[in-house]
């Protein structure tokens, strides 16, 4: 298992465009992926979901990696995470 | 055979297929289906159908809009992907013995509740997102054809009222006329009949059953004919080939000059909303922008567009152009014309309220985005840029602080940007009654009469009840105009119009007297506004 800490930065917050490609990463993983906020978490890998999370600039996400491809998974979610949000 | 009355805002005939513009909210009746397996294959063999769809939408929107406002038409692919959705749909089927259409309409419901419920505005707008994919899985499932005009015979729309990015969003080409049951003269809807020269009726009482149904819209006499006889047909078809006679010799004045009788020559430009009506201004032989509406690249979409969008958009105006000159409106958003991003406070007065040049020196950050694009669009053409909605000496001072601050940034960064024109519109009456100091800061005036007619006589344009009063002859007007015209000239500052007003005939010879330099038209008026300045002395 493996877990990330991120601060959003995109003024927008994690709105529809950035919430499918941030989905659309997660779904290419192999491992599970799971994401939360203020303790409500669900499956990173569905759309609706991360959306209804409503992340805003300012609030911290955690994103949780469990199975094979975890450490890739972690790292390629982490640089996404800061190049787009 | 039946006619319904209306009120016609812009003359011409128009014969077709009605075609009533559906907002999406199909009705659903709940059905019991005994196999539900069948019944599930039907539902993935139209969440197919549906994303199918919407990979053809996101090409075109990737051609016509650029990348960032085609991926929604991704995010809807995955919307309609989502197993929270998918399951909700086939659990609904299977355990409650239900028909498709109906599980999707309730997980709509309860999905776009959930939105609905957020204390997010972003987010609550993402409700729409969920009814939409649903409506389109539903359009699917009854056999209804794509959200856009189906088939390529062009058709009239009908509709309640149409809102700015529901026009945006139809296909130009396929529309004869629009007939809505609401609205009012000056309506989004008005101004885009007007822009594509085709008929359209407001106020029409029409009947629900339409949809299909062959009509006739009198855009002269006001009336909508739905299923007429031969007589009749032939009548209006009559009228119709008149009208075409009168637009060919029209076209026998392109390529004349825009001069009166006495040699006094004026600049007769264009007014477009966005880049493609540059077509038509060239079709109609426009020999400048004189308003290039900018607000098209904010609407209909759910974030601000870029730097380099906006960017791109400007300079293959500028380009198509070809030197003429092109003058860019900064961002006149707000009032009747909104967007969801930009998240304005609900006003009570709108028309008053925050709006073109108040957002932008408030939020400056939106303002010099728009400001860079113009400045290095300016390079590839002739640009001028002029400021909505000016009321003080300091706002024009505040803007000229933060476009000197932008062509610094520019200079710094080495991007080229050719030599600007500064203008600024009168629209208020403030603005008029200072022009005589305005003038002495900027290169020129345009005059949009529309709501200089709504604030000087104190009257909602958008309100149907004030339209027999709204009246743009108005002597009041008239004088604000001449005003206007007289302080801009003692500090050689040239004077425009870019309203409706400037199109108006009846009033060209007396804009000429006034000493008027520029009439900024919509494309289809040019050959008749030629026409009269070469009849005025």
């Amino acid at each position: 298992m493996r877990e990330l800490n991120y601060v959003i930065t995109d003024p927008q917050g994690m709105h529809a465009r950035p919430a499918g490609l941030f989905v659309k990463e997660a779904a290419a993983c192999k491992c599970t992926v799971k994401i939360s906020k203020d303790g409500k978490e669900v499956d990173a890998k569905r759309i609706l979901g991360v959306m209804s999370l409503g992340i805003k600039q300012g609030q911290e996400i955690t994103v949780k990696f469990d199975g094979e491809d975890e450490e890739q998974a972690c790292e390629k979610i982490k640089t996404f995470l800061e190049a787009n949000l | 055979m039946e006619a319904v009355r209306g009120k016609s805002v812009y003359g011409g005939v128009a014969i077709g297929r009605a075609w009533v513009y559906d907002k999406g909210d199909s009705t659903v009746k709940r059905q019991h289906i005994n196999d539900t397996a069948k019944e599930i294959e039907r539902f993935e063999a139209a969440k197919e159908t549906a994303k199918e769809q919407l990979k053809n939408l996101y090409e075109k929107a990737l051609k016509e809009v650029g990348e960032v406002n085609a991926q929604i038409f991704e995010v809807h692919q995955m919307m309609l992907d989502d197993m929270d959705y998918v399951e909700s749909i086939t659990h609904m089927i299977e355990n409650q013995n239900v028909n498709a259409e109906y599980s999707v309409a309730v997980t709509s419901d309860n999905f776009s509740e959930m939105f609905a419920a957020m204390d997010d505005d972003y987010m609550r707008a993402r409700a729409a997102d969920i009814k939409d994919i649903s409506n389109r899985l539903i359009n699917v499932l009854q056999g209804k054809e794509d959200g856009g005009i189906s088939g390529n015979e062009p058709v009239v729309i009908i509709a309640d009222d149409l809102a700015p990015s529901e026009t945006v969003q139809l296909d130009k080409s396929k529309v004869l006329a629009f007939v809505t049951r609401h609205g009012s003269t000056n309506s989004h809807t008005a101004i885009l009949a007007r822009t594509m020269n085709i008929p359209a009726l407001i106020g029409v009482d029409y009947p629900e059953d339409i949809d299909g149904k062959n009509v006739i819209v009198d855009g002269y006499g006001g009336e909508l004919h739905i299923e007429p006889d031969e007589i009749l047909l032939d009548k209006f078809r009559q009228i119709k080939e008149e009208d075409a006679g009168k637009q060919k010799l029209l076209m026998e004045l392109k390529g004349k000059e825009d001069v009166t009788k006495s040699g006094k020559r004026i600049k007769l430009y264009a007014n477009i909303g966005g880049v493609s009506d540059v077509v038509s201004v060239l079709k109609n032989d426009g020999s400048g922008i004189g308003l290039f509406r900018s607000e098209f690249l904010y609407l209909g979409r759910d974030n601000y567009p870029t730097e380099e969008e906006q960017f791109q958009a400007y300079k293959s105006v500028a380009e198509n152009m070809a030197g003429k000159k092109v003058i860019i409106r900064t961002l006149d958003i707000g009032a009747d014309k909104k967007a969801d991003y930009f998240g304005f406070d609900a006003e009570e007065n709108p028309a008053m309220g925050y709006r073109a040049i108040r957002i932008c020196l408030k939020q400056p950050d939106i303002f010099k985005t728009q400001l860079r694009a113009i400045y290095r669009a300016s390079h590839y053409g002739n640009i001028a840029i002029m400021y909505p909605m000016i009321i003080s000496l300091s706002e024009v001072k505040k803007i000229r602080e933060i476009v000197n601050e932008v062509k610094a940034e520019l200079d710094s960064q080495q991007i080229p940007y050719g030599e600007v024109e500064q203008g600024i519109m009168i629209e208020t009456p403030a603005a008029v009654m200072i022009s005589d100091i305005l003038a002495k800061e900027v290169d020129f005036f345009s005059i949009g009469t529309n709501d200089l007619t709504q604030y000087t006589l104190a009257i909602d344009r958008q309100n149907p009840h004030l339209d027999d009063i709204y009246d743009s002859h108005h002597e009041a007007v008239l004088r604000m105009i001449k005003m206007t015209i007289e302080n801009g000239h003692k500090e050689n500052c040239w004077v425009g119009i870019c309203g409706e007003l400037g199109a108006d005939t009846s009033l060209t010879e007396e804009f000429i007297k006034m000493g008027i330099d520029e009439l900024s038209v919509t494309p289809s008026a040019i050959l008749k506004v030629r026409d009269k300045i070469r009849k005025c002395e």
